[in-house]
């Protein structure tokens, strides 16, 4: 028997809120940035939800794409997080407030 | 047999993402990202989605992660961190209220509005065929020019990250970094 849709939906409206409530809670901008790839992944996990249920592969392109810019969005998001971390010690998202500081 | 895997999947995805925003050591929540991104892929083959689910792997657990790793590593910024300090008054229970409150609102919006629409043109998820083939076939047809247009971004997004984590050849700082 097959699980319906709708529990794949709910996991990932959860997995999508903890991501969300990670990134508000936490301060380590490394960790920040883990909780936005959770947030992916629980979209993702929808689309592919509902390529299942609507029997359309265009959500499984989609989610391709959306890895696709999550890799782009990772490189060049550590690039600046290691730019940043050359001039300070501290990881915290409250200590870079200032675009030029 | 579906249902044991989407609960034991299920709640390795759950666990691993209260992991990574509970656990005060960076390289800890990277690991448990990892538990996620491994669940997400088995939910994936449960739901024919054959080629995402290895690239889930591939790209995620092997690659994001990795990198992940290797910038805590070479910051050295793996040092515990007390998440129980508040720097804004009141941030946390107001961020576990906010999630509460998204988390009903989907499942009241779910209640009420459903899935509809007609059929995008794509091309069907199951029938003859693997996976694999029909996602290509929809990919190097329909979204050819996205699908281009991707390689662009990743060249861009090579440049970027080349010219940002980059030394200044003169030796020392910057001028950006001389404030």
């Amino acid at each position: 028997m097959s699980v319906p849709g709708a529990w794949y939906l709910g996991l990932a409206a959860m997995l999508f809120t903890i991501g969300g409530v990670g990134l508000l809670i936490r301060r380590n901008v490394l960790i920040m940035f883990m909780c936005v790839e959770l947030m992916l992944n629980a979209v993702n996990l929808t689309f592919v939800t509902f390529a299942r249920m609507l029997n359309d592969i265009g959500g499984q392109v989609v989610v391709f794409f959306v890895l696709v810019v999550a890799a782009a969005e990772v490189v060049v998001g550590l690039a600046i997080i290691v730019s940043i971390f050359r001039r300070r010690t501290e990881a915290t998202a409250d200590d870079i407030s200032l675009l030029k500081g | 047999m579906d249902w044991v895997v989407f609960v034991v999947a299920g709640a390795a995805v759950l666990a691993g993402a209260l992991g990574v925003i509970l656990a005060s050591h960076p390289v800890h929540a990277a690991l448990m990202l990892v538990l996620t991104l491994f669940g997400i892929a088995v939910l994936f083959v449960a739901q024919q989605a054959h080629f995402l689910a290895a690239v889930q792997v591939i790209v995620y657990a092997g690659a994001i992660v990795v990198l992940f790793l290797f910038v805590i590593m070479l910051l050295g910024v793996d040092k515990s961190e007390n998440v129980t300090t508040e720097t804004l008054r009141g941030q946390r229970p107001i961020a576990y209220l906010a999630g509460l409150g998204v988390v009903a609102a989907i499942f009241l919006l779910a209640r009420t509005t459903w899935v509809s629409g007609a059929q995008s043109v794509a091309g069907v998820a199951d029938g003859p065929g693997s996976n694999v083939e029909k996602l290509a076939s929809s990919l190097f047809t329909r979204y050819i020019l996205a699908f281009e247009v991707t390689s662009v971004l990743l060249v861009i997004a090579v440049v970027g990250a080349v010219v940002l984590a980059r030394h200044s050849p003169s030796g020392g700082v910057r001028d950006s970094e001389q404030a």
